[in-house]
C-alpha cells in the first residue's frame, strides 16, 4: 500500500482510533454505534445535502424495493446520483425498509440508475449501511447472486467519479454491491465485514451468542479497514457519534464528498477507469514463493495424486 | 484387492439434494449417498468420480478435475507460487495458519487452482475450484490467482473457463476476503475489454460471495447435475425466514428452470462441450500480409500504400493508424 494523502484531521481520528483499538475493547462498541438506530440514514443525508432530490422507484421487472433509495440530487451546483441502503426507525418502518436487507429489485434500480449516470456522465454517490443481501428463496429466484454480481461490474465501469461511503454498518456482498467505486471512505462509527457478528458466530463457533467473540476476531473497524486499505479516509462524526448530531455528521460528510468528487472529476475517464480498476486489483494478503521451490511442491502434489 | 460387482440400484430422483460428504469406506471404497452403490478408487476415477449407476457426481478435487478435462492430461499451473497469510491474526476454534497447514496437508496448494490448458482442441486458461480446500472459500490467494490467470488469457488471447465450487468469501481473512469478489470483477471487465469469452461451470457447492461475484456472470453457465446454487444456503434462509424449502431448492436443475444457467452438463461431457462453444466462438484468423506495400495497394489506399513504400519499417501500429484500424483500447466504452 502506498503513501495515503489525505486532510491532517482525517489522520488525527485514525491515530486516536487505532491507538484505543490496540487496547482491545472497542470493537463490540463500534458494532453497536454502528447500528444505532438514531443514526443517520441514506434519506436523512439526503435531505441535508442536496434539498432537491428526485427519486426513483422500481426495476421495472418486479417492483420497487423499500431497501435501497436511489434518485439523483443537485449537489453543489451539479446532478449527482445517489444510492443507499435504508433501515426502518421504528417498528413499522424497519419491516417497510425490510431492516435494510436489499432484494435483487433494489440493486436492479440501482443499475438503472448506473444507466443514467453513465449515460450523462454523472457522479455517483454510494451510501452503505445494510446487515447484507435479503437471504429469502425468492430473492434466490429473482437472481440475487447475479444482481449483486452486475451491480459490482456496472459500478466499476461507469464513468464519472464515484464515492462509496459506509455510513453504518457495511456486511458481505449485499454492502460491497455498492461499494466497487473510485474512493470508499468510512465514518468514524461504522463498520465494513465479510458477514455480520452474529452470522459468523453462527457458522465459525456455532453459536450464535458468540457475536462479541467474532466481532473482535474480525476486528471491522474503520480504523483497522484504512489500515487494510479496504477504506481510503475515515470521516470524523460529531462527538459523541452521528447519531447525536445528524446535521453535524451531514457537514462533516459534505466536506470530505465535495472536495473528493471535485479531485476526482480533474482525471480523464479512461484514467480514472484504470485507477479504479487498480485500486481493487492491489486488494488482498498473499506470500508467493520462490519461484524454485514452488515448482517443486506442484511436483510434489502432482505427485500425491 | 478381490473384484467386487458393482451392485446398480436405480434411482434416478433428479433435484433430490446430495449429501456434500459421502460415506468412506474401509480402505479407498466409496459409498454413493443417493443410490447406495459402492466403488473401488480406481472405478471412481475411471469415471471422473460419476456414480456409475445413478450419475450422481461425487466432489473432486481441481488438480484430478484439470487432468480429467485437459487434452492428454496436460496442463500448466499459473501462480502456483502464491500461498495464502494471516492479515486478520485470526484464532475461531482453531487459528487460521493450522486450518491452512491441515488443508494443505491432503495435497492442494489453495482452493483454486488455474491453469493454461487445451480443452477439446481449444486452448484456454481454466480456473478451477476446490472444494476439498477450506471449504473452495475464496481469500486473497484464490483472488489474486484468478486475477493472474485473466491476466495470462488475456496475455495470449484465449478464452478464460473456471469451474466453481465454493461455499463463499474466506472468513478467516475478514473484509479482505470480501474484497476478492471485487478483484474478479476487476478481471472479468479486462476479459472484455480483450474480446474474450467467459465460460462458467458451476459445481456442487456454488454459493456465497463466489455465487455473487464472477460465477453469475458467464457469458454461456453449466452447472453440473445436482449442483447446489445459491446466494444464501437453505439453513440460512430457513433460519431467517422460517420457510420450509423444497428438497430441490438451489440445484442445477432448479436454476436451469428460473434462468440462471445454461444448461445442465454431465461432467464427463463438459470438455466436448466447452471445446465446441469455443470453437463456435473462435473468430478467423487475420490474415498476415506477405508485405504492408502490397496489402495496402490491395487495399486500394494510395497514399497509404506510398507511404508504406517510403518507410518499409513502418510499424503495425501506425499500420493500422492509416488503415483506419485503431486497437480497441480500455476506455473507448463508458
Ligand atoms: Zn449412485
Amino acid at each position: 500500500m502506498g503513501p495515503r494523502r489525505g486532510p491532517r484531521f482525517v489522520r488525527r481520528v485514525v491515530d486516536r482510533f487505532a491507538h484505543s483499538e490496540q487496547e482491545g475493547g472497542d470493537v463490540w462498541e463500534a458494532i453497536q454505534l454502528a447500528r444505532h438506530q438514531d443514526r443517520p440514514y441514506p434519506l436523512d443525508y439526503i435531505a441535508r445535502l442536496m434539498p432537491d432530490f428526485e427519486e426513483i422507484h422500481g426495476d421495472r421487472l418486479e417492483g420497487d424495493d423499500a431497501a435501497i433509495v436511489a434518485g439523483v440530487g443537485r449537489y453543489h451546483g451539479r446532478p449527482v446520483a445517489v444510492i443507499g441502503q435504508q433501515k426502518g426507525r421504528d417498528a413499522q418502518d424497519r419491516a417497510f425498509r425490510n431492516f435494510g436487507m436489499p432484494n435483487p429489485e433494489g440493486y436492479r434500480k440501482g443499475m438503472r440508475l448506473m444507466e443514467l449516470a453513465a449515460k450523462m456522465e454523472i457522479p455517483l454517490v454510494t451510501l452503505i449501511d445494510t446487515p447484507g443481501a435479503f437471504p429469502g428463496a425468492g430473492a434466490e429466484e429473482r437472481g440475487q447472486g447475479g444482481a449483486i454480481a452486475r451491480s459490482m461490474l456496472m459500478m466499476l465501469r461507469l464513468p464519472a467519479p464515484t464515492v462509496a461511503v459506509v455510513i453504518g454498518e457495511g456486511s458481505s456482498g449485499g454492502a460491497l454491491a455498492l461499494g466497487v467505486a473510485d474512493r470508499v471512505v468510512m465514518l468514524e462509527n461504522s463498520t465494513y465485514s465479510v458477514i455480520s457478528p452474529e452470522g459468523a458466530a453462527a457458522i465459525l463457533w456455532r453459536d450464535a451468542g458468540k457475536a462479541k467473540l467474532a466481532a473482535q476476531a474480525f476486528k471491522p473497524t474503520a480504523a483497522n479497514c484504512y489500515r487494510w486499505g479496504i477504506a481510503d479516509a475515515v470521516v470524523p462524526e460529531p462527538d459523541g457519534g452521528a447519531h447525536t448530531d445528524h446535521d453535524g455528521a451531514a457537514r462533516l460528510l459534505d466536506g470530505y464528498l465535495s472536495r473528493t468528487l471535485r479531485e476526482l472529476g480533474a482525471l480523464p475517464v479512461p484514467e480514472r477507469r484504470r485507477l479504479r480498476r487498480e485500486r481493487f486489483r492491489r486488494l488482498g494478503a498473499h506470500r508467493e514463493l520462490p519461484p524454485d521451490s514452488a515448482a517443486l511442491m506442484a511436483q510434489g502434489a502432482d505427485r500425491a495424486d | 484387492m478381490s473384484r467386487r460387482p458393482i451392485s446398480v440400484s436405480i434411482d434416478r430422483l433428479r433435484g433430490r439434494r446430495p449429501v456434500p460428504s459421502p460415506a468412506k469406506l474401509p480402505g479407498d471404497d466409496r459409498e454413493c449417498p443417493r443410490c447406495k452403490s459402492r466403488f473401488r478408487a480406481d472405478e471412481m476415477r475411471r469415471n471422473q468420480f460419476v456414480c456409475a449407476a445413478c450419475d450422481h457426481h461425487f466432489p473432486i478435487g481441481a488438480r484430478d478435475r484439470l487432468d480429467f478435462m485437459a487434452d492428454g492430461g496436460d496442463w500448466t499451473e499459473i501462480g502456483g507460487e502464491l500461498r495464502a497469510t494471516d492479515p486478520l491474526r485470526f484464532v475461531d476454534l482453531q487459528p487460521y495458519p493450522d486450518r491452512i497447514r491441515s488443508a494443505e496437508a491432503k495435497g492442494n496448494t489453495e482452493a483454486i487452482v488455474c491453469a493454461e490448458l487445451r480443452l477439446a482442441g481449444q486452448a484456454c486458461v481454466a480456473a478451477i475450484m476446490d472444494f476439498g480446500f477450506l471449504g473452495g472459500s475464496m481469500g486473497s490467494v484464490v483472488g489474486e490467482r484468478f486475477a493472474k490467470a485473466a491476466d495470462h488469457a488475456v496475455a495470449r488471447g484465449i478464452p478464460f473457463v473456471t469451474v466453481t465450487s465454493s461455499g463463499g468469501a474466506r472468513m478467516q481473512e475478514g473484509v479482505l476476503a470480501l474484497m476478492q469478489m471485487a478483484k474478479t470483477i476487476v478481471s472479468l471487465d479486462e476479459l472484455a475489454d480483450a474480446g474474450l469469452p467467459f465460460v462458467c461451470v458451476l459445481a456442487h457447492p456454488t454459493t456465497g460471495g463466489v455465487w455473487a461475484s464472477f460465477a453469475s456472470l458467464g457469458d454461456v453457465t453449466y452447472a453440473e447435475p445436482g449442483a447446489l446454487i445459491a446466494f444464501s444456503g437453505p439453513r440460512v434462509i430457513e433460519q431467517t425466514t422460517r420457510e420450509k424449502l423444497p428438497e430441490d431448492f438451489g440445484l442445477a436443475e432448479q436454476q436451469l428452470v428460473h434462468g440462471h444457467v445454461d444448461a445442465v452438463v454431465d461432467r464427463r461431457e463438459l470438455p466436448a462441450r466447452i471445446g465446441r462453444l469455443l470453437a463456435i466462438l473462435q473468430q478467423p484468423p487475420k490474415a498476415q500480409p506477405q508485405s504492408l506495400a502490397t496489402q495496402l495497394a490491395q487495399n486500394g489506399t494510395d497514399r497509404a500504400a506510398s507511404m508504406a513504400r517510403a518507410l518499409p519499417q513502418l510499424s503495425k501500429k501506425l499500420m493500422d493508424r492509416v488503415m483506419g484500424e485503431q486497437p480497441r483500447r480500455p476506455g473507448d466504452r463508458w
